[in-house]
């Protein structure tokens, strides 16, 4: 087995005619924290998108851990152990917060189509549920219909939810956006601490959060990976700097 | 043979051209609004009646004129009041709403008119045979029913074409969701086109009340007919709704007249098979009364294989 | 002890009612209207686990429930004819597994995607085996359908099925049986995703559910009941026919679901129980009851999409809270002119029936105890009078209930914050 959890090879994706991914390669070792940063539209949910089967490839392949996933459903995908966020909040809005999170891990703990088991009596379930409640600090709003949370609320709930089965690849879109500082920094320990063991690939836009947060950095520009390296380098490499950063200090 | 051939195709143009006159009505209202409107055909029902209504009382020309305005403003009325306050409730609600209605117009009809067909004759200028070919008559009055369906298959891609109105709402239909940024005053343009599809609709009862029938039922059968249209020919695509309507039309018009069944189609090939029960009975069913099922089954099909339709862009 | 009840209290509840009832009403028109009922909750709660818990609108549920009393009907003539060594008591099984199997076929077509096009699918489908119910006349019977006789030699609980009495308890064992395992279901982990695909299908596919398979499998369980319903139906009615396979059996249950409301397990019982009380006991009083009927359901979605069951719970934390009687008054008041316009309608309704089916118009009409002629412009401006006044007054009445409800909530929300 390689040391890759995540390989994407010449990958590429056009919507009609226009281009959005070109050519992106991208390997992600296991344990990693790695952030792709770039501009707005520049394709890193498109990416996303991408690796977690949500739209066909129009060329290149996807590695999950040596197995090819490259245009499986994504039901099947996040079977062999990847799980996503999504950049606009995607939660079950009219189940409760402990539903929404309850249901997450059906699946990972064998449990799939059962309709021969009851949840209230699946100990294991509903201990680790109420775990995950505690780590994103729900519990005490557990029976509310998630559609009515919080805004901030929510995004704990979608990142609960993308946790909770325990995946080894967890990909986030843009976790802490809309938060204010306080909730940022609390959101950015929870993720630090759920995705310890674990490879992450996270999109983001706020730079403390990805420095603070990652072991690696690439720069997605135009659909095309510009640079791939540790923080500090990224910080330093004009490329970089020219076509990311400098646009946001000036 | 020939004979049968030209009927036929006569006949299915007819129908075709009377479906397309419903189908694009509803086609319009399902992709700018997104409502499947069940009460549809209702309204092509309340035009067959108040058709009737009206011509008992003062004369058919008369009808003609005044039926489908009215039923064009009951329509609008009823996108007003009625649909406007259910569409915070979401798709289904909406939905729901129209099969309500037409439930209730349905009873309504039956209350003021009564349950058994009424008799809307033929208007005595169109009583007449206007050609006849080997024998058969083509009757004037049905000449005079594709006159008028292409006269306003004709207005109304001027209207799509050439007015701002039917800017707008081909806008809408592209881009449902940039007609609120356009700053147009979206619900009036909803209730312009709720109400000018009911009125379509409306036409196509008063003329099609005294080809087909006038009863009760009359929506309740050609209804699920005009959503296969719509479905066939995918939703919010009027060329496609034209090509359907007359496909489905020419489907029913010829399926009637052959008399083969599965039976006969073996024996042809030298196989005379001797079975019982449930497969004696599809042995025997014959071609002409599979008309019925032949467009569920059509629409089924398109729905599962390709569910954008014949010439739609987008799926249901 | 009191655990127990707090937790089966309803259950035992239920199975007392189902006991009880037959011997306070007696007369055969009860048992049969209870028998209806018991076939009718069954039936209903299985549409509600299409549309309640998996978001599918379906347009032809009937297609399970009729497939399952036909093929229920022709494995009662079996046993009769002593050639099916099956107890009539279990005959709604039969039913269920033609709902099973029809259902895994049809429900594997359909459920690909949810919203308009599963209507329009299930709408096709129905149209579909309605016409075909025609054209086979050796399984279906052509219009006339196909009967069978309940009283056979084989059974286990040893009843003999003669009188209507001992077919409602077989009824009513078999609803009570049926609704558990529904709630049941809806605690399963299946029942779970099932909503979850309802909620959001994209997101129930990042937590490893094919959207596709839950649907169907969803739609088999509720096909099931409905088969069983169907098998029920056969008992019940010794005969069965093309209509109950139909559109207007997969409207009306739709209906009734929708008037008890789709979002709490209970309401579709609620729902079943009136409509089937108001088919049969409305249907000998006025022609104009499907009328009545399609005003109630066009009502509700407009001003109650939640349904009777939505009415009864948003109603609960008031009433645990003890403010019931702030709004008691309120409610009052909108009754009245409620009930003003309803009978305006009415008498408008009830003449217009008259006029139109009665064998000489110009004969009396009888309402409410008055005899009158249809004709008299009395009662045509008296009714219009009725509906506009009562309009007006509801209008009135209705923003007293709002404010009433605005200061409750407010009182409400200040409880919780405290
Ligand atoms: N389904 C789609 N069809 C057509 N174009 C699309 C589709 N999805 C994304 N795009 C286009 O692809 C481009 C990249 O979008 P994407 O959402 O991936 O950007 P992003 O890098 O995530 O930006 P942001 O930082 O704003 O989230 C955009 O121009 C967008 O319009
Ligand atoms: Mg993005």
């Amino acid at each position: 087995m390689s040391t890759t959890a995540l390989k994407l090879a010449d990958v590429h994706k056009s919507f009609g005619s226009s281009k959005i991914i070109n050519g992106v390669n991208l390997a992600v070792a296991k344990g990693e924290r790695h952030a792709i940063i770039g501009p707005n539209g520049a394709g890193k949910s498109t990416l996303f998108n991408l690796i977690s089967g949500f739209y066909p490839l129009s060329a290149g392949y996807i590695e999950l851990n040596g197995h090819m996933i490259s245009n499986l459903p994504p039901h099947r995908i996040n079977r062999l152990g990847l799980s996503r966020s999504f950049q606009v909040t995607n939660i079950f809005p009219k189940m409760s917060v402990f539903e929404n999170v309850r249901c997450a891990l059906l699946w990972p703990m064998g449990y799939g189509y059962s309709f021969w088991h009851l949840c209230d009596r699946l100990k294991k379930i509903n201990a680790k549920a109420e775990e995950i409640l505690e780590r994103i600090n729900l519990a005490d709003r557990r029976h509310i219909p998630a559609g009515l949370l919080a805004y901030a609320d929510q995004r704990a709930l979608e990142i609960g939810i993308t946790i909770a089965g325990n995946a080894e690849v967890i990909l986030l879109d843009e976790p802490t956006a809309g938060m204010s500082l306080s909730e940022t920094e609390r959101a950015v320990e929870l993720i630090r601490d759920v995705t310890t063991g674990k490879t992450l690939l996270v999109v983001e836009h706020d730079m403390q959060v990805v420095f603070n947060l990652a072991d690696r950095i690439s720069v997605l520009v135009y659909g095309e990976i510009v640079a791939t390296d540790h923080p500090d380098k990224i910080r330093q490499n004009p490329q970089v700097q020219e076509a990311y950063l400098g646009k946001e200090s000036a | 043979m020939l004979e049968y051939i030209i009927f036929s195709l006569l006949n299915s143009l007819v129908l075709g051209m009377l479906l397309f006159m419903l189908s694009s009505g509803l086609t319009l209202i399902f992709s700018m609004m997104g409502v499947l409107n069940f009460a549809h055909a209702s309204f092509y029902m309340l035009g067959a009646y108040f058709g009737y209504q009206i011509s008992t009382a003062i004369g058919f020309w008369p009808a003609l004129i005044i039926a489908p305005p009215l039923v064009g403003l009951f329509g609008a009325l009823v996108e007003r009041y009625g649909l406007r306050n259910v569409h915070k409730y979401g798709h289904v609600a909406e939905l729901l709403f129209t099969v309500g209605l037409a439930f209730i117009i349905e009873e309504g009809v039956n209350l003021i008119w009564g349950r058994n067909a009424v008799t809307y004759p033929i208007p005595k200028l169109l009583d007449f045979p206007i050609f006849t070919l080997f024998n058969t008559e083509f009757s004037a009055y049905r000449m005079f029913m594709l006159f008028i369906s292409v006269a306003i298959f004709i207005a109304l891609y001027w209207i799509l074409t050439r007015t701002r109105i039917g800017l707008i709402i081909q806008a809408a239909l592209t881009h449902p969701q940039m007609v609120n940024a356009l700053g147009h005053n979206v619900p009036a343009v909803f209730m312009l086109v709720f109400g000018g599809g009911s009125a379509l609709a409306g036409l196509a009862g008063v003329i099609g009340g005294i080809f087909l029938v006038t009863e009760p039922a009359m929506a309740a059968t050609l209804g699920p007919i005009v959503f296969v249209v719509i479905v066939v020919g995918g939703m919010g695509s009027l060329t496609g709704a034209f090509v359907a309507s007359l496909l489905l039309a020419a489907i029913q018009t010829f399926a009637v007249g052959i008399e083969y069944s599965l039976s006969d189609l073996l024996a042809l090939v030298g196989i005379r098979a001797e079975v019982g029960g449930i497969l004696k009975d599809l042995w025997r069913i014959q071609l002409s009364h599979t008309g019925p099922i032949l467009p569920y089954l059509f629409m089924v099909l398109i729905l599962m294989f390709r569910p954008k339709g014949l010439m739609g862009k987008r799926e249901t | 002890m009191i655990i127990f009840l707090k937790k089966f209290g309803i259950w035992l509840a239920a199975v007392l009612i189902c006991v009880v009832l037959p011997l306070i009403f007696r007369s055969g028109f009860s048992i049969s209207l209870l028998s209806q009922m018991g076939i009718a909750i069954i039936f209903a709660l299985s549409y509600n686990m299409l549309l309640g818990q998996g978001g599918m609108l379906s347009f032809g549920h009937a297609v399970y429930y009729g497939l399952g009393g036909f093929l229920a009907m022709h494995a009662l003539n079996r046993i009769g004819a002593g050639t099916l060594p099956i107890p009539i008591e279990l005959l709604p099984l039969v039913g269920g597994v033609a709902g099973v199997l029809a259902g895994l076929v049809f429900g594997w077509l359909s459920t690909a995607r949810a919203s308009t096009t599963f209507a329009l699918i299930s709408l096709g489908i129905g149209e579909l085996i309605a016409a075909s119910a025609l054209m086979l006349p050796s399984f279906f019977g052509g219009e006339q359908g196909i009967i069978g006789d309940r009283v056979v030699k084989l059974t286990i609980t040893g009843f003999r099925f003669g009188k209507q009495i001992e077919v409602y308890y077989l009824i009513a064992v078999w609803m009570l049986i049926c609704v558990a395992l529904m709630y049941l279901l809806t605690q399963t982990p299946l029942g779970r995703v099932a909503n979850a695909v309802r909620d959001n299908p994209e997101r129930a596919a990042f937590i490893g559910y094919a959207p596709r398979t839950v649907r169907t499998l969803q739609f088999t369980l509720a096909a099931f009941f409905a088969g069983a319903a169907g098998g029920l139906f056969a008992i019940n009615y010794e005969i069965i026919t093309a209509e109950t396979v139909g559109a207007q059996a997969s409207g009306s249950v739709l209906m009734m679901t929708y008037i008890g409301g789709v979002g709490h397990f209970f309401g579709p019982i609620l729902g079943a129980i009136l409509i089937t009380f108001m088919q049969l006991s409305l249907a000998g009083v006025t022609h104009a009851w499907l009328l009545y009927f399609g005003l109630l359901f066009v009502g509700m979605v407009m001003w109650a999409p939640n349904g009777l069951s939505g009415i009864i719970m948003v109603h609960e934390p008031v009433w645990k809270a003890r403010l019931m009687k702030r709004l008691l008054p309120a409610y009052g008041l909108i009754a009245l002119p409620c009930l003003i316009m309803f009978l305006g309608a009415m008498i408008l309704i009830e003449i217009n029936y008259h006029l139109s089916l009665s064998i000489n118009p110009e004969n009396p009409m009888h309402l409410l105890g008055i005899t009158f002629r249809a004709q008299s412009p009395v009662a045509w401006g008296l009714s219009l009078v009725m509906m506009v006044a009562g309009f007006f007054f509801f209008r009135k009445a209705r923003s007293v209930v709002q404010e009433r409800w605005s200061e409750v909530s407010q009182t409400l929300k200040g409880g919780l914050t405290r």
